[in-house]
């Protein structure tokens, strides 16, 4: 049953007016193969960040939608992201996580192609193809990316805006998360190693949960009675130990109609640094630091710290760990999950070894925190599946009319929508943007390669 | 053989005897869930520590697993750490756990590596098998490597341990087990 059939996504298997969607959506074979054709490969989806490739020549590997990329920084020094496939029958040219190489070699029939993505050898090319291949236009299919303040993303589609566009007013908030503690930009720093798991869910769960999901504290009832935290409190936020004392507004902030989402507090008021690592002098002094420095770098706007969000469709950052976790889907029922984490690169090794402590039991399967999670996603996707389950709609309906615009401060943005405390504004968000993009065909010609789009 | 030959060699048998009973006790605490009896196990200073796997080159293999203290890693703990998640388990609102797994460790391929000042090193193979709820079903499959020291009662403690997982990405939900 085609998407027409069933009458559209946009008013009917996400229908939003009545804050209602279809279970379909979740598990339906056909729905997650347009998935990958309409969302995922006319998205701009994050790969990687530029601190796992600092040196010329240095590559790792990612995934857009269900297919591996090369994330590579060739011997200009210039970034690509290239589809981990060779052109002549599809074998991967890069089987290795992370190095360094000048150039990729096949190792099927031995097509090799340089770091620029160029074919530059090939087997027999003057006894068997008679010199009758033109190399030229079989070099290695590469995406649209782009850097943004080192977080490298790509796209498919020609047509889509570029990156900065594409963010519109989120702004404000990806600037928030990839901002160093002292408000600057610029040198934040991967530590070694990509978690990667496999979760039994619709990759979905994961990206509507950390697009807006503060009704979802029961998820962490045990975690919270225990301390995991570096503040060396029970609670698994450093800020527990302040914020609660506090005047201030706890957001869900959606921007539309990009879809993206993000949730944070905005505190009402100045209020002076709150002790927190008080066991780690020089971990205190560093924050305390970043702190006064940031509030005299941003003015108000540092009363705005973002707890998280998700970049549509599947980046979900969270800026307690600074982690960046992509959802890469693997067939409607489950979801290979990937997780970096990132530091000030010009932190004091103490805190950075904080920090990676705090991130390694706070987030992924080992994470007492995540753990949790996952158990109600992948629960919850099994209860979609139903024959008679899926005859009955989710209920996204929470703070349904309650949007407003401009609120609190206008400085959030102007088209964004705020609501306040535990509303599902930002999982509607997600869905419009999701239902939009499934209801708009792939039209011939429209989705085109780069090189066919030179022509 | 000499009478200083046998002894020496009997001697590695009681040890080796010695290690298994005090592996075989840890397994069949964790397997029955006696998870503060199993912390009794821990040195107050140890190092846990399981990293990742990457996949690299045959002539590029120093990278192959995560370092300590330095990357990401599944665990990187200290006896503190361990008893948080030990309390975790104990909150009966850990859903990861709730409910609860049924385990079965196993080790083999014993070695007896080093020993020295009471500090005992040794490396072995493990399976651990999961299965939870009606069919949820993980298994487990590395090298560990342990270090275990004498305490003054005569007693051993793990002081370290190195659980090198053969897996890249985690074919499992969660890694709520301890190794």
């Amino acid at each position: 049953m085609d998407a027409e059939r069933r009458g559209g996504y946009q008013g009917n298997l996400v229908n939003l007016d009545d804050g209602l969607v279809s279970r379909e959506i979740f598990t339906s074979q056909q729905i997650y193969e347009e998935e990958l054709e309409r969302v995922f490969a006319r998205s701009w989806l994050f790969v990687g960040h530029e601190s796992q490739i600092p040196e010329p020549g240095d590559f790792v590997l990612g995934y857009m939608g269900e297919e591996s990329v090369i994330v590579n920084r060739d011997r200009n020094g210039r970034l690509h992201v290239f589809l981990n496939n060779c052109r002549h029958r599809g074998m991967r040219v890069c089987r290795y996580d992370e190095g360094n190489t000048r150039k990729f070699y096949c190792p099927y029939h031995a097509w090799v192609y340089s770091d620029e993505g160029d074919l530059i050898a090939v087997p027999k090319l003057d006894t068997s193809y008679h010199d009758e291949l033109d190399r030229s236009q079989w070099g290695l299919i590469e995406a649209r990316s782009a850097s943004y303040h080192g977080f490298i993303f790509a796209c498919w589609d020609e047509a889509a805006p570029d990156f900065e566009r594409h963010l519109g007013d989120f702004r404000f908030y990806f600037d928030d998360f990839c901002e160093q503690p002292d408000g600057t930009h610029g040198s934040l720093e991967a530590f070694g190693g990509i978690f990667k798991w496999r979760m039994p869910c619709n990759w979905k769960f994961a990206a509507e949960n950390f697009a807006g999901d503060y009704y979802h504290q029961p998820s962490h009832a045990s975690v919270d009675q225990v301390i995991i935290s570096p503040a060396g409190v029970k609670g698994r936020h450093t800020y527990d130990s302040a914020s609660r004392a506090r005047k201030l507004y706890k957001l869900n902030i959606s921007v539309m109609p990009e879809g993206h989402t993000a949730r944070g507090e905005l505190f009402q008021d100045d209020y002076d640094y709150h002790p927190t690592y008080q066991e780690m002098a020089v971990v205190e002094d560093y924050f305390r630091d970043c702190y006064y420095k940031r509030r005299a770098r941003l003015g108000e706007k540092s009363r705005w710290y973002g707890h998280g969000g998700t970049v549509f469709p599947n980046a979900s950052y969270a800026n307690g760990t600074r982690s960046m976790a992509m959802w890469h889907p693997r067939g409607p029922h489950e979801t290979e999950a990937w997780r970096i984490f990132l530091v000030p690169k010009d932190a004091p090794d103490e805190v950075k070894s904080v920090l990676r402590h705090y991130v390694i039991r706070y987030q992924g399967p080992s994470g007492l925190t995540e753990q949790d999670d996952m158990e109600n996603w992948g629960y919850a996707h099994e209860g979609a599946r139903g024959t008679i389950a899926r005859r009955h709609a989710f209920h996204y309906g929470m703070g349904l009319g309650h949007e407003r615009k401009a609120w609190p401060v206008s400085w959030l943005g102007g088209e964004i929508s705020a609501t306040e405390d535990v509303s599902e504004q930002n999982q509607r968000a997600f869905y419009a943007r999701w239902a939009a993009m499934m209801d708009a065909p792939v039209e011939p010609g429209r989705l085109r390669l780069r090189s066919e789009a030179a022509e | 053989m000499s009478a200083a030959i046998d002894k020496a060699a009997l001697d590695g048998l009681i040890l080796r005897y010695e290690i298994e009973q005090f592996f075989n006790h840890e397994n069949e605490l964790l397997d029955s869930r006696r998870f503060e009896a199993w912390l009794d196990l821990l040195a107050d200073d140890l190092r846990y520590w399981m990293p990742l796997a990457r996949n690299r080159s045959c002539d590029d293999l120093a990278g192959e697993w995560t370092r300590e203290g330095k990357d990401l890693n599944w665990f990187d703990e200290g006896r503190f750490e361990m008893e948080q998640r030990v309390k975790q388990l104990a909150t009966a609102v850990h859903w990861a756990e709730e409910p609860v797994s049924r385990t079965c460790h196993m080790f083999s391929n014993l070695q007896v590596v080093s020993q020295e000042n009471g500090d005992i090193r040794t490396r072995l193979r493990f399976v651990v098998y999961r299965n939870r709820t009606e069919t949820e079903t993980d298994f487990f499959v590395g090298k560990r490597n342990d270090l275990l020291r004498r305490e003054s009662g005569g007693g051993l403690k793990i002081a370290a341990r190195e659980i090198f997982l053969d897996q890249n990405v985690l074919l499992a939900k969660n890694l709520t087990t301890f190794f």
